[in-house]
């Protein structure tokens, strides 16, 4: 299905010429730029290092575990977002300026930061009890949660975005008709909603792909355990073995291409791309 | 029958006060006034859309003034159709049914006695997207009546439309008010469509209602202030 983009577009006379040449050059500027990083990145790299990454044990669990992580984390972000984000376009209640800026924080919080919030957090009395039963600190709970705590936020951003774009008057129609609010909810909107939940999921994956502050400081990079794909680029980097960086970073660029693609076939594609 | 008693409503910039008009049972009233002047606003209280602050709305004799929207036994034609996206014309029509939990049996017959009736039987499994505008407002027509509501709203229904089309909804309109004897509120602010349908006017000037003789009044003062 061809997305239409956003916008719309306006005829431009001979005299305009110029002018939407100075747009397009900027524009190829920051493309170029996108391209330089995309092909250095193939020339670079030595293949028969990217089949390493599949063979060795230590990069294969680091694979798996990016992949898995960042599926909950997906699910559990859009299980989040949408109730979050309907709560937040569609009822008046106090506070919810207040709850709008605070729903952005995880979204401007420098990652280290969030990071060692979530160590603090979990040193607090009722962290210690919950750890009692899961293990977050320094376990795959933690990578799932630090990565959930960053992505769910952009899910959450993009979910409201969706809702904004279903015309109320179809839920209002809805509650004459004999509806209650959540049956509203159900019937009228969540099916149009879902077309909105793919891009949500989208940018909950790659987000959750590429989190490293937060998953390095709580969740430790212990090899075979909590080590993640960027948490690998970063001590490969560490050691100096630019070329083993560059290889794990290629894997990603293709599983990230590659989710990106999935999403489109999966119908409505994401408006991020 | 639909009376506004002394009804305050407010809106986010101003607020009706003492809202007051009766429409007789099974009476076709138009609800006229210049746009951005609350015909809408009066239409959602009476949905029970918007919260009535002061004074009390009642819809066939019962005071519906805190009642929940889908109790007042109403249906609504918005402005622009507010056709549900994802579903056909088919789950449109059998909506209100299905959420009342009528029986599967009954649905399909009332879905295919409103599609004859509406003339869009040939639409059923179509999806609102590529309807017409003329096809869009059937549907909603036929979603509102569906579950035989005492009073039909419809908001600008045919600002929409062709002249064409207009004149054939008319048609229609007519026909639906004289066959189901159901009580109309009509927003608009088309005189030949008032003049067309009005079995009874009310006119909006500012922020005060008048009905009957003042209403037309109003309207001819209206009139000749464009």
């Amino acid at each position: 299905m061809r997305l239409p983009l956003p916008g719309s577009t306006v005829p431009v006379n001979r005299s305009d010429v110029p002018f939407v040449l100075a747009l397009g050059l900027v524009a190829s500027v920051y493309v170029f730029l996108i391209f330089g990083l995309l092909f250095a990145k193939v020339f670079y790299v030595q293949w028969p290092l990217v089949g390493e990454v599949f063979s060795d044990d230590r990069y294969r669990y680091a694979v798996l575990l990016s992949l898995i992580s960042c599926s909950i984390t997906t699910i559990l972000s859009v299980w989040v977002a949408v109730p979050t984000a309907y709560l937040m376009s569609r009822v008046g209640f106090p506070g919810k300026r207040l709850l709008d800026a605070v729903l952005d924080i995880p979204i401007v919080l420098p990652p280290l930061v969030i990071g060692l919030a979530l160590l603090m957090l979990f040193q607090t009395s009722a962290g210690v009890f919950v750890q009692q039963y899961v293990r977050f600190t320094y376990a795959i709970p933690g990578v799932i949660l630090a990565q959930f705590m960053v992505a769910c936020a952009f899910a959450i951003r993009t979910m409201m975005t969706a809702f904004a774009e279903i015309n109320p008057r179809q839920e209002q129609v809805a509650l004459t008709l004999g509806c209650t609010r959540a049956q509203a909810f159900w019937w009228v909107v969540l099916p149009e909603a879902r077309r909105g939940m793919i891009p949500a999921a989208t940018i909950a994956w790659a987000r959750a792909m590429g989190e490293f502050g937060p998953v390095l400081v709580f969740a430790g990079t212990t090899a075979r355990r909590t080590e993640v794909m960027p948490t690998s680029i970063f001590l490969e980097l560490q050691v100096g073995n630019l070329g083993m960086a560059a290889a794990i970073s290629i894997v990603m660029v293709t599983l990230a291409m590659l989710v990106l693609v999935l999403m489109r076939l999966a119908g409505q594609g994401p408006r991020i791309l | 029958m639909i009376r506004f008693d002394e009804a305050s409503i407010r809106l986010d910039g101003f607020a009706l006060e003492g809202v007051s008009f009766h429409v007789p049972t099974g009476r076709y009233a138009v609800l006229m006034g210049k746009t951005g002047c609350g015909k809408t606003t009066i239409l959602e209280a009476a949905c029970g859309l918007r919260p009535i602050e002061r004074g009390r709305v009642y819809l066939m004799d019962r005071d519906v003034t805190r009642l929940a929207p889908g109790k007042r036994n109403l249906g609504l034609v918005p402005q622009d159709a507010a056709l549900f996206a994802t579903m056909t014309v088919e789950e449109h029509l059998g909506f209100a049914l299905r959420v009342r939990r009528r029986p599967r049996r009954e649905i399909a017959h009332r879905v295919g006695e409103l599609a004859r009736w509406l003339g869009i039987g040939h639409l059923l499994h179509r999806r609102p997207q590529g309807l017409s505008g003329g096809e869009r407002q059937r549907v909603a027509i036929g979603r509102a009546l569906a579950a035989r509501p005492d009073v039909l709203f419809l908001d600008e229904p045919f600002s929409a439309l062709d002249e064409e089309t207009h004149a054939e909804m008319t048609q229609l309109l007519r026909r639906v008010h004289g066959e189901t004897g159901v009580t109309v509120l009509h927003v608009t602010h088309n005189r030949r469509e008032a003049r067309a349908l009005a079995e009874l006017l009310i006119v909006m000037r500012g922020d005060k209602v008048f009905e009957g003789d003042r209403a037309a009044a109003c309207l001819a003062e209206l009139d000749d202030e464009l």
